[in-house]
């Protein structure tokens, strides 16, 4: 890891670990669970090339899946989030088979699709309670021993889930995978040729964001102990593209910094009821035209030092 | 009452009658992204939001100027489609040389601001927009009873998709429109100016959504997001039929609507999502989409 990403990452851990001290701590597992959400979505768009418009279907099975096995399963929290995972990762493996025969922008449109399809599923079937969604998930005990009903046990384990996601989206991107996954968005026939069998690199790239948007799912499911339609509607797959966008795509903060920004600026705009969707709108609109690069990415470019 | 499979007759056709209404829109709108998509080489995510201002433009031309709906049906395609023109101006233009799914984002970006603002006017409940005199009533077809308007839909869906259709594939304009689609480098070279053609195009493209925006506004209700889910169904009828044909595209769309429809009558709680199931389908048989080319 090069020094200045080093220094970056020890400002981002100190920051979450202090953070609590003056901030609400429910607010900051939320943008963590965010934070690593677009960390997963960013693996697949910044460093595969592939726009994903349907990663809420990942973050939504996810929750209902902890939700449903904390609550009337009875799991202990970290096999809820286990499980909560595997259910985001074989959905992962399920649409990822049938979305990455398109390229580009139908790519885009056959996962807002699925994605669709997934939400009409869960507004159906029974055990979401439709509307209501699952309320009232018990946190648990940790391991049996640490009760994560203490805000702080909550605060601590969220914080370590979404380091670990960091570090492992990290070393992905700057693993020989990420390097051939690099290679198939500059160029793809050229990969091709060069022997490389593109449509498995794609698809354990869909998979693996999938897996990682779906341990940010299943976190937030324990942490407002909720799982609602909220977070399988297309919106969500909206914002998530917006705080990558935001923050920079393909730069290893970026999505952390973008997801920050819009989940501190939906809790001061959350009054004004629509005024949310249309400043996410101008945000959308302002980052192609004008700011392509992102938050991080503008920083990165300015320090001439990749971010 | 005559049954068959089992189902009433009456509801049978009732529901045929409401998947090739639907069947309309879909085609009407897949159509409209199909020829932006040709010249442009970007996903219309507006289209939504401007199927939702074609209804909206006619709720108001009514409610504050009392024209009435054969008025709305001739200027509000004009109205939106010079809205769809600015955007392109002033934003699109800025997007070709860069990669095709910023245009996705923006026009995504653009869907969420128009369809905000018309949240924060109108609200969430629907506006109720009057049929016109000429069209109220139907007639008794003896199996069933068959509304005037939405024969009128069905009908005048099918004349504008057929008139798209004979203007790309038939006309001299068409000509240049599918020659600036293979190369608009050399096309610009024969002295046509393709800037102002792509300009006129999204134009088109857009005054086709508001144009099925004031068909639509007697039969659903008017409201903000009438466009929003609408459009994500839209998206996979123009991956299932791919977006390289018209034809192709208007085929798909009615053909979709009705399975939609029949899947109603036979196991109603598929209705939502068997257009995505079928585009999975297809999608693993027929990647490149029913009518469409693999590149």
């Amino acid at each position: 890891m090069p020094r200045e990403q080093k220094i970056a990452l020890a400002v981002m851990a100190a920051l979450f670990a202090l953070a609590p001290l003056a901030v609400y701590p429910v607010f900051l597992m939320k943008a963590m669970c965010f934070a690593l959400f677009a960390c997963a979505f960013n693996l697949l768009i910044g460093f595969g090339g592939l726009l994903s418009f349907g990663h809420a279907m990942f973050l939504g099975t996810a929750g209902y899946a902890a939700a449903h096995a904390a609550k009337v399963w009875g799991f202990q929290p970290q096999f809820a989030i286990l499980f909560g995972t595997a259910c985001a990762a074989l959905l992962g493996l399920v649409t990822g088979l049938i979305a990455i025969r398109r390229q580009g922008i139908y790519f885009a449109m056959t996962t807002l699709a699925l994605s669709q399809m997934i939400y009409f599923f869960y507004l159906q079937t029974p055990f979401t309670h439709g509307e209501d969604g699952i309320q009232a998930v018990p946190r648990g005990m940790l391991f049996g021993v640490i009760d994560l009903s203490n805000v702080w046990a909550m605060y601590i384990t969220v914080f370590v889930i979404f380091i670990a996601g960091f570090l492992l989206t990290y070393r992905v991107i700057h693993s020989p995978f990420g390097q051939v996954l690099k290679a198939i968005r500059e160029n793809e026939p050229r990969a091709i040729s060069l022997g490389y069998d593109v449509n498995r690199y794609k698809l354990l790239a869909y998979l693996l964001s999938a897996t990682l948007a779906g341990a940010a799912g299943a976190t937030k499911a324990l942490v407002f102990q909720l799982a609602s339609l909220t977070d399988v509607h297309w919106s969500m797959s909206g914002e998530v593209v917006l705080m990558t966008l935001l923050g920079g795509l393909g730069t290893v903060f970026g999505p952390v910094a973008g997801a920050f920004i819009v989940i501190t600026m939906e809790n001061y705009l959350a009054q004004i009821g629509a005024w949310v969707t249309i400043s996410e709108g101008v945000i959308f609109v302002i980052c192609v035209l004008a700011f392509r690069r992102g938050v991080i990415g503008e920083l990165g470019g300015w320090l001439k030092k990749a971010l | 009452m005559t049954e068959i499979f089992g189902v009433p007759t009456q509801a049978l056709f009732g529901q045929l009658l409401i998947g090739l209404i639907n069947g309309s829109f879909y085609a009407l709108l897949s159509l409209g992204l199909a020829v932006i998509f040709g010249l442009l080489n970007i996903i219309n995510f507006t289209h939504g939001a401007q199927y939702m201002m074609g209804a909206f433009v006619a709720y108001l031309l009514t409610a504050k100027l009392g024209l009435g709906y054969w008025w709305s049906l001739a200027i509000v395609p004009l109205i939106v489609g010079a809205t769809g023109i600015v955007i392109e101006r002033l934003m699109l233009s800025k997007l070709y040389k860069l990669d095709h799914l910023y245009g996705l984002l923006l026009t995504f970006g653009l869907a969420l601001i128009i369809q905000g603002l018309f949240r924060n006017e109108y609200g969430t409940s629907g506006l109720p927009y009057s049929m016109p005199e000429a069209l109220s009533g139907g007639h008794n077809l003896g199996f069933m009873f068959l509304p005037n308007y939405r024969a009128w839909v069905i009908v005048a869906s099918l004349i504008v998709c057929g008139a798209t259709w004979f203007i790309i594939e038939k006309t001299k304009l068409g000509s240049y429109l599918r020659a600036a689609t293979e190369n608009p480098a050399l096309v610009q070279a024969f002295g046509i100016n393709v800037p102002r053609m792509i300009t006129l195009t999204y134009g088109f493209g857009v005054a086709l959504a508001a144009f099925a925006g004031v068909m639509a506004a007697p039969i659903y209700q008017v409201s903000p997001q009438m466009g929003a889910d609408l459009i994500i169904v839209v998206f996979a009828v123009v991956v299932i039929g791919g977006m390289g044909s018209i034809l192709g595209s208007i085929l798909t769309g009615f053909s979709l609507g009705v399975v939609e429809g029949l899947t109603k009558v036979f196991y109603p709680e598929a209705s939502n999502t068997v257009i995505f199931v079928i585009m999975a389908i297809v999608l693993m048989i027929k990647p490149a989409g029913l009518f469409g080319a693999q590149k």
